[in-house]
């Protein structure tokens, strides 16, 4: 069953032609990690499935509806869809707890007994129940990362983006928003990642896509790609991170 | 996993508040410097007041506008009038914090389609604050009753209030849009993300921000309103400013003008105080956080 399906998906800003044909399918609790460098396009890829970016060409499908076709009802598909950022983006004037409410009582209706308990029960899941009700900038920025992960988690989505969620972080808070996210893997949560961190990415990816030039050059397994790149270019970009330490 | 690495050392917002506290500038300077502010300012209100006293005009000036009699006399019926000024404050002051927030997020409308409604808002905020205010009192104030509407309010008090909101709503509207364009698109973004209409991401998360921002200037402009009720004296209707003019057309002196404009120091006094507090706080609760949990 595929849980998200691209269509030949291009966008530009302006002259800038960031996104250049992209196809790629997902499988129900398929993780697919995106790699490539900055400015590859990674961002705007989940931006576009977010409907946050509208496409100038190609399509979208979310279990096999199409959700870039015209008059759909975008705040219904980003209700199924949960995304989070790599600045948090979490809601300063509001409480934790409030942080991950909101959208559940407004957006799904719930009452707020139902949703507190729903909230309390996933920040509890992530070690963050007793900073329910911290606002957001006594937090460190794991807790707040993972914060915003329970705030998406909590609109109950069938499937995850995450956008560079550890790139703003200091080194030491990185692997308490990367074990969460493993946890999220090992449930079987669908999630599309874009990450820099590349041992992250073949511990936790079924498969690994290499962005360069807003087009997917290589698709594969992480033994294949991190093991045997085929491309010239995956293998230059992975060099150069070899070279850096960092895999 | 409670990791501490993004919270600020508490030892410098301490150091910041107690600069921030020190507004008159002597709370860190200690008792020598308390001395010198003290005789500094006692020599230059010493300068002023014998240069005031040594004018030639000085004992007329006195006589017209410092006699205590003339201003304790006038005081009483002068608080009576004010009190229409404070009900005018208050009333027209509701109407602008509503119309103002209408007009300043029709102007921050994306899209082509909203054009016409940004642009309406635009040419309105142009306007209320072009005309003079006392322009559109008398206008409104004469005109609309001159018009013997049915079912039209006559009152001049009225249409000075209904003149008084629509020039006001024009300066408040540009604070309340200056705050929402202070927050981050990030943060409609993360709301949108969540589901939430762009209504809904409006009003749970940007506009508590941008008002948040804003209060500081909000109450600058409460300020303005304060003093600009004395424009509906203008109409003929009896309101501080206008039963000072009574009073001293009677005395022949301008004692009742001091009574009068006590009055509204008296009552701006807080406000600004106020602004003062909050602007501190504001400040205060960026640097340590949550302190307001």
């Amino acid at each position: 069953m595929s849980a998200l399906r691209l269509e030949g998906v291009h966008k530009s800003f302006g002259a800038n032609e960031v996104l250049r044909g992209i196809d790629l399918e997902l499988e129900d609790h398929e993780v697919v990690c995106l790699i490539g460098a900055s400015g590859s396009g990674k961002s705007t890829l989940l931006r576009c499935v977010n409907l946050l970016e509208p496409l100038d060409r190609g399509r979208v499908f979310l279990d096999h509806e199409e959700i870039t076709r015209r008059g759909v009802d975008v705040n219904a598909v980003r209700r199924r869809i949960g995304i989070v950022f790599q600045a948090y983006n979490l809601f300063p004037h509001m409480t934790v707890l409030r942080n991950v409410t909101l959208a559940p009582r407004d957006v799904l209706g719930l009452g707020r007994q139902e949703a507190e308990a729903r909230g309390l029960e996933l920040l509890g899941r992530f070690g963050l129940a007793d900073k329910r009700d911290e606002y957001p900038d006594r937090l460190s920025g794991g807790q707040q990362q993972r914060v915003a992960i329970v705030r998406a988690l909590a609109m109950g989505p069938e499937l995850m983006l995450l956008d560079e969620v550890t790139s703003a972080l200091d080194p030491e808070l990185v692997a308490e928003v990367l074990s969460v996210i493993r946890e999220l893997a090992g449930v079987g949560m669908t999630m599309l990642i874009a990450t820099h961190e590349m041992g992250f990415a073949r511990d936790v990816a079924s498969r690994v896509c290499f962005l360069d030039g807003g087009q997917i050059l290589e698709d594969g397994t992480p033994e294949a790609i991190f093991g045997r790149p085929q491309n010239p270019r995956t293998q230059q970009f992975l060099g150069q991170i070899v070279e850096a330490g960092r895999l | 996993m409670a990791s501490e690495g993004d919270r600020r050392p508490d030892l410098e917002v301490e150091a910041r508040r107690s600069r921030v506290l020190g507004g008159l500038r002597l709370e860190a300077e200690g008792a020598r410097g308390v001395a010198i502010a003290l005789l500094s300012t006692a020599v230059f209100l010493t300068a002023v007041v014998v240069a005031v006293t040594q004018s030639p005009g000085w004992p007329e000036v006195h006589r017209a506008f410092f006699g205590w009699h003339d201003i304790t006399s006038t005081f009483p019926e002068i608080a009576r009038a004010f009190k229409l000024n404070v009900k005018i404050f208050l009333v027209c002051e509701v109407f602008i914090l509503i119309l103002a927030l209408v007009i300043a997020v029709l102007r921050s409308l994306p899209g082509p389609v909203f054009f016409p409604l940004r642009a309406l808002a635009i040419i309105y905020t142009d306007l209320a604050r072009g005309v003079p205010t006392i322009l559109v009192i008398a206008l409104l104030g004469y005109g609309v009753p001159g018009l013997q509407l049915q079912g039209v309010p006559t009152s001049r008090v009225f249409w000075a209030g209904v003149g008084l909101v629509l020039v006001y709503s024009g300066y408040v509207a540009e604070v309340y849009r200056a705050g929402i364009e202070s927050v981050h698109p990030s943060q409609e973004a993360a709301a949108r993300s969540l589901g939430l209409s762009r209504f809904q991401a409006l009003r749970r998360v940007i506009l508590p921000q941008a008002v948040r921002r804003v209060i500081p200037p909000l109450l600058n402009d409460f300020i303005g309103l304060q003093k600009d009720t004395a424009l509906v004296g203008t109409l003929g209707v009896v309101e501080a400013f206008n039963q000072s003019m009574i009073d001293s057309s009677a005395t022949f002196t301008f004692g009742a003008y001091l009574a009068a404009a006590s009055l509204f120091v008296l009552l701006t006094i807080p406000l600004a105080r106020l602004t003062d507090w909050l602007i501190l706080r504001d400040r205060r609760r960026r640097q340590a956080g949550g302190l307001l949990t």
